[in-house]
């Protein structure tokens, strides 16, 4: 199976004013289940080494991040060939328990944008002020018509995850917001000022 | 434009990352009750022209149900509230009678 792996849209790339680049294939786990209890807790810290993440928080690990998605659920990153394990290991962990877990690696595309000013390119099409995301948030939001989950991943980077059906307007949408030139200049750091 | 608070995920965002839900504090009529007392849950909705009690799901964002109290008129919000409540919080209803005095109140 996994040689016949492919993500969205292999190898898409944008230069503009960011970057915008397809991230490959990306392991992806979903849990939805009581964040407070006790044997989640244990479970995922067991599948991933991580600790529950803090509201809208991405805890990262040496081979997976739990990011918070709701009251009630996490998203898990890992390598693409681990989620399966990490999932049957949830999914042993949490048996008779109130949890579901589900891999979603196939269903879900990944973009990064990468660039000082990805907060100007995403502001053009997010109803998000993205100065109060600061490194290893997760905001949940839509972008232009459609969902998407957007991760300060780094001081000059953003991960952004929406569904595979949607990888290529989402490609287009990401392409024409940095485009050379289009910069809305929201986000100016202090130190720019002319 | 509304600002909405959702309470699940203490996100502030605009309203088109929620979607509306009609009139909240409805109280279901189900099987075994009278023609009217149905009639009226499944179809009579209040109207107002001012302070207003809704039902708003937070689609684009966590996607869970809560609910907002706001005045139609001035799209001003009152605050939002989980929605595992069967009636307005005292908080809420103390907040729209210090706002709104003449407001007649939720029953």
């Amino acid at each position: 199976m996994s040689d016949l792996a492919q993500s969205a849209l292999p190898g898409a790339e944008f230069e503009g004013f960011v970057t915008i680049r397809e991230a490959g294939l990306q392991g992806m786990v979903t849990l939805r289940a009581d964040l407070a209890a006790k044997p989640v807790i244990k479970a995922i810290k067991d599948a991933t080494g991580c600790a529950i993440p803090k509201q809208r928080r991405v805890t990262l690990g040496e081979a997976a991040s739990v990011a918070w998605m709701s009251p009630d659920e996490v998203m898990i990153f890992c390598a693409h060939d681990k989620a399966a394990s990490i999932a049957s290991a949830l999914a042993t962990a949490l048996k008779g328990s109130f949890a579901t877990v589900a891999v979603v690696s196939d269903a879900r595309a990944v973009f990064s944008v990468q660039g000082a000013a990805w907060r100007d390119a995403l502001a053009k099409i997010c109803p998000v002020d993205f100065s109060t995301l600061s490194e290893g948030d997760i905001r949940r939001t839509r972008a232009a018509q459609v969902a998407a989950a957007i991760w300060v991943s780094g001081k000059e980077e953003a991960t952004l995850v929406c569904f595979q059906s949607v990888a290529g307007y989402m490609f287009d949408l990401l392409s024409t917001v940095s485009a050379k030139g289009s910069e809305p200049d929201l986000y100016r750091l202090p130190t720019e000022t002319s | 434009m509304l600002l909405l608070t959702c309470p699940c995920c203490g996100v502030t965002a605009e309203e088109t990352e929620f979607s509306p839900g009609g009139e909240a504090h409805l109280k279901r009529f189900g099987p075994g009750s009278s023609d009217d007392d149905y009639e009226t849950y499944m179809f009579q909705r209040k109207n107002p022209r001012g302070v207003h009690f809704e039902r708003w799901r937070h689609a684009y964002g966590c996607g869970k149900w809560f609910l907002a109290a706001r005045d139609t008129m001035t799209l001003e919000v009152f605050g939002t509230y989980p929605a595992q409540t069967t009636e307005p919080p005292p908080e809420i209803i103390a907040k729209i009678k210090q706002k709104r005095p003449e407001w007649e109140g939720f029953k």
